[in-house]
């Protein structure tokens, strides 16, 4: 059999010394993703280092710019962040998400971290017999012109027309999250926004992070728009599908005027999609049905689809009026 | 053989909810499945390396570094591996010549010392292909092969009248295309075996411990080909992960354990397909495309009726699904034409798939009977008492206890038909609109012949029943254990039945819902010989081993069983999703034998369709030749969340022109029909026709 190293990490520092040091190495946390992308030969590392025993798994209030924020660390399981009492009341949108993701067993082993670092499940990434500019940078892009229902609508490269699966990394985007990263040089925040990338020529570039760094934990702002907020994911079967399309959304209303708005999209980008068109034109109106279709649509300009993911640009659409609406109507639970 | 004709049998432990007899073993885990069987040697692993082209040769097989590799034993590939005395059977004669007939074809076996490391060895294996042109789009216009039968050795085509006239003159035509996709059976338990090769002695020189569905049938096809007499071929099966056709026939998969079993000097090889392979190698259900014509008066009484069926087989081993088969018997119409036109692709080996024709038929005919009964202005249930035969339109036979109006009408009944809106999307709560819809089922009474049962009388008035039969999840040993316990006129649990072993009594596959009532059949006429010869009072140790004669009377009847499915679909008005929060299915299936298990295999069926109707689809990328969707995070199935209402129910009967039982087939019907009920209900509910499954949300969306 293929032989590789396992090493469980001392604390965070060692962990990103170990994995820095060695180009063919990675970081196991939950291991819902990696380990399945071992068992299919699709990655083949040389050096695992398991950072699921590091203390990264407490959930702590901080002090922040108008209220108080939670710093959730970078090994919180999925299921214990979702069922978390401060989230349910001040960021329902996340818990939303990550309940909405997975299976059970999945949402029990799987981390925050790891989570926002899972990979597409297009299914030429996830083949190693056929040609993928992700998994093997420069042999071409299957989902052009083959199985493209789940392809991205927005953002789309010739070289990558997958979209990212994280339902969790959706609500953080709409929420203003930022992660904490330790690297070589020290520990950095990057804003949700920043973290993912969209594929350009680099497809085989997920985010920003450089190899070696290691998200320590993720940090939540609070906000009014944080506080009304939800997640609303369309699927093909009830539970354990990814997302066809997802909304994440935060509202926040002086009388039936949008005062502050927060939407972010899953499903259509190679990255979670701030709408941030859709939010500067929603900002200041009155928040009606057709106030967010019209949103939706100036969000989707530049659109791009073919036959079988066409349904995407009706279905964001229609998708993010339901949130907001049941947002504004004080209804939050489908 | 002695045939013994069997007598009606009266039911005492027949009809009663025995609980299954192996089901604690099953839930406790102890329940040995194929490659959990101790092995008389630690086995070697066995790893598939699969083509990477769909059609071609190997022009080259390095096989150094894979061989190089630590714990790699041996790699078998076509210049080395043993030779087959037959290899009529393109899908069985693996790694016979250089030739590729598609994408994922077994090219290579690596023999290895663990699992692991089998497969590493199979990832080390450098294959280069000399790739050809490939076809592996399923289209009508290449469609244009007319096999000489269809699945099982039923006419191609059938031409009654003169449709294109009745066409003409019909008030109402309804003419459309319906498409099902491919899909894959995926059962529980991966297809998997541990094959020994000895021939030091005398006996079975091949022994295989085995998931499948029929252990005669994997001797019957293995032996000839390995130049083995049967009686050298040993298959086991005593505990199986559910089959749906799958395990109906072998796959090359079992062909490569022999094989490799063969090279090893007697060391057992263990197999396990993956669920990657799967896709692959053990059969699917052929992509249809129905062209649909119905033809009727405006009251809605049928005149025409007109299927032609565009499917696909593998250019290297037919199968021709019979899909318009129940075109034929379904309603009276004078006029009749139905048709079977095949793609002949580079593609894997389609196969059976639980309801084989029926399933993807009925779902054309079921759901064009509804555009029928719209158009015309006419209750769907209306519309079938319309035109119910008198007798059955392919044959000319009575139907012998045709009760498919007693079933639209049960259903109806208690699923609340009366009162629902004749009209389209004209329901609503809140976001999601509500529909429902119906659809009939029907499935063929089949037994089949070659089965033997043997009976021996053992101390304290204990029976030993055995056959060759198998339990794929079923309730098999249950089932003929009540069957047995009733022929002989004893209690259950004074029989100790014998199964899932090619050394006992020949028995036929558990498909074609034909294994209850074929194997039920020879328990019976063994049982019952057994008594005119020993009497009730055996010693112990005389035996009597007959198997069923064929009845004459059955044979001057339509035999088949039918049955109702009501939906409620509720489509999501914003996102286009589909729920189905209630699905009911009323059976006509002569008696069951065992309410709990049978209602199992209804229930298993009905979520069958359920899910085919809202989810499942192999896309195969035509550009590669192979199924993308090749593992159950993208190949959808339903999870418990989808299925939240399901109910089946049976009319109270027997029939026993069908079986000395009284009982007919179960494992089948449910998945027939179900679909079509769940596509009626969406357009009940949104007034969008959808003729092609499965009915996502996208389809539903402007």
């Amino acid at each position: 059999m293929r032989e590789l190293e396992y090493v469980r990490a001392d604390d965070a520092a060692s962990a990103v010394a170990l994995v820095s040091g060695e180009p063919e190495a990675r970081f196991l946390a939950g291991g819902t993703n990696l380990v399945d992308h071992l068992k299919l030969g699709i990655t083949a590392p040389r050096l695992l280092v398991d950072v699921s025993r590091l203390p990264l798994d407490a959930v702590e209030e901080y002090d922040a710019p108008g209220g108080t924020g939670l710093r959730i660390g970078a090994n919180v399981r999925n299921s214990d962040l979702a069922a978390h009492p401060a989230v349910r009341a001040s960021w329902p949108a996340v818990s939303r998400a990550l309940l909405a993701g997975a299976s059970g067993q999945i949402r029990h082993q799987a981390t925050t971290a790891g989570n926002l670092l899972q990979r597409t499940r297009c299914v030429y990434f996830q083949d190693a017999t056929t040609p993928c500019n992700k998994r093997e940078p420069g042999t071409g892009c299957s989902a052009v012109g083959g199985y493209a229902r789940y392809n991205a609508v927005l953002g789309a490269s010739p070289d990558c027309v997958t979209v990212h699966p994280s339902d969790l990394a959706v609500a953080l985007t709409a929420l203003d999250a930022q992660v904490v990263v330790l690297g070589v040089s020290g520990e950095r925040r990057i804003p949700m926004t920043g973290l993912h990338r969209l594929p350009g020529d680099r497809p085989d570039l997920d985010t920003v992070l450089e190899h070696g760094d290691l998200i320590t934990a993720v940090e939540l702002p609070p906000s009014a728009a944080a506080r009304r907020s939800t997640y609303q994911k369309a699927r093909d079967r009830a539970s354990y599908a990814f997302a066809l399309v997802s909304v994440a959304a935060g509202l926040e209303l002086d009388g039936d005027v949008v005062r502050d708005v927060r939407i972010a999209w899953g499903g259509v980008a190679h990255r979670p999609w701030r709408a941030t068109r859709a939010e500067d034109a929603l900002r200041g109106q009155q928040l009606t049905e057709e106030a967010v279709l019209a949103a939706a649509e100036l969000e989707l300009e530049g659109a791009t689809t073919t036959d079988q993911n066409a349904y995407k640009v009706p279905m964001i659409r229609n998708t993010t009026a339901l949130a907001c609406t049941r947002l504004a109507a004080g209804e939050v639970s489908r | 053989m002695t045939e013994q004709a069997a007598a009606p049998l009266q039911p005492r432990s027949m009809g009663t909810s025995t609980i299954r007899l192996d089901g604690r073993l099953k839930v406790s885990g102890a329940a040995p499945y194929a490659v959990e069987h101790p092995a008389d040697a630690p086995p070697l692993h066995a790893w598939l390396v699969q083509s990477t082209v769909a059609r071609g040769r190997v022009s080259a097989l390095d096989a150094q570094q894979a061989l190089a590799h630590p714990g790699v034993v041996s790699v078998l590939d076509h210049t080395n591996a043993p030779r087959l005395e037959d290899t009529s059977n393109g899908e069985l004669a693996i790694l016979q010549d250089a030739r590729v007939g598609f994408r994922g074809q077994i090219v290579a076996v690596v023999l290895a010392e663990t699992l692991e490391t089998a497969r590493e060895g199979a990832a080390l294996v450098r294959v280069t292909y000399q790739a050809e042109e490939h076809a592996a789009e399923l289209r009508v216009d290449n469609a244009t092969y007319r096999p000489d039968s269809v699945n099982p050795d039923m006419d191609t085509d059938t031409d009654e009248g003169d449709v294109e006239a009745a066409l003409a003159g019909a008030d109402v035509v309804v003419d459309e295309t319906y498409r099902t996709p491919y899909e894959h059976n995926s059962p529980m338990e991966p297809h998997a075996l541990v094959a020994t090769w000895d021939d030091a002695g005398e006996g079975t020189v091949l022994d295989l411990v085995d998931s499948t569905q029929g252990v005669h049938g994997v001797v019957s096809a293995l032996a000839p080909m390995l130049g083995l007499e049967p009686g050298q071929v040993r298959v086991r099966a005593p505990h199986v992960g559910g089959g749906f056709g799958s395990k109906g026939e072998p796959h090359s998969h079992e062909m490569a354990a022999a094989l490799a079993a063969r090279t090893t000097g007697g060391r057992p090889v263990s197999l396990a397909v993956t669920r990657q392979q799967m896709f692959a190698l053990t059969g699917y259900r052929t992509a249809t495309i129905s062209r649909f014509r119905l033809g009727a008066r405006s009251d809605g009484t049928l005149l025409a009726i007109d299927h032609q069926v565009f499917e696909q087989t593998s250019a290297i081993r037919e199968y021709a699904e019979q899909t318009a088969s129940p075109t034929r018997m379904m309603y009276a119409a004078p006029d009749r034409r139905t048709s079977h036109r095949l793609a002949v692709l580079d593609v894997a080996v389609p196969s059976w798939m639980r309801a084989p024709g029926e399933m993807p038929g009925m779902f054309a005919h079921e759901t064009a009977m509804d555009e029928l009964a719209v158009a015309c202005g006419v209750d769907p249930i209306v519309l079938r008492e319309l035109n119910e035969p008198a007798t059955d339109p392919e044959t000319g036979k009575p139907f012998n206890n045709r009760r498919l109006l007693d079933c639209l009408h049960r259903g109806a009944q208690r699923f609340g038909w009366s009162g629902r809106p004749a009209g389209a999307r004209a329901s609503a709560d809140g976001e999601w609109w509500v529909g429902t819809g119906v659809a009939s089922a029907t499935y063929p009474m089949m037994v089949q012949p070659g089965n033997s049962a043997r009976v021996r009388s053992l101390d304290g008035g204990r029976y030993s029943v055995a056959i060759g039969a198998v339990d794929i999840g079923t309730g098999a040993w249950t089932v003929l254990t009540q069957i047995a316990a009733d022929a002989l006129d004893v209690d259950p649990a004074a029989i100790e039945l014998e199964i899932g072993d090619s050394s006992l009594p020949a028995a036929t596959v558990a498909g074609g819902s034909s294994g209850t009532s074929s194997w039920g059949g020879a328990i019976v006429a063994a049982s019952q010989l057994f008594r005119n010869d020993h009497g009730d009072s055996p010693d112990p140790g005389v035996e009597t081993t007959a198997s069923a004669a064929e009845d004459p009377v059955a044979e001057e009847y339509a035999l088949h069983s039918f049955g109702a499915v009501f939906a409620e679909a509720r489509v999501h008005r914003y996102t286009g999703e589909v729920r189905v929060p209630r699905l009911l299915g009323v059976y006509s299936v002569g008696r069951v034998i065992n309410p709990l298990t049978a209602r199992s295999q209804f229930l298993g069926g009905l979520t069958m369709g359920l899910s085919a109707a809202l989810f499942e689809e192999s896309y195969r990328d035509a550009r590669f030749g192979h199924i993308v969707t090749q593992d159950l995070a993208t190949y959808h199935v339903a999870t418990h969340a989808d299925v939240t209402g399901v109910e089946a129910e049976w009319l109270d009967e027997e029939d026993y022109v069908a079986t000395p039982m009284g009982s007919r087939g179960i494992g089948e019907i449910g998945i027939v029909g179900t679909s079509a009920a769940v596509a009626n209900a969406t357009y009940h509910a949104t007034g969008l026709r959808v003729r092609e499954l499965p009915l996502t949300a996208d389809r539903f969306l402007p």
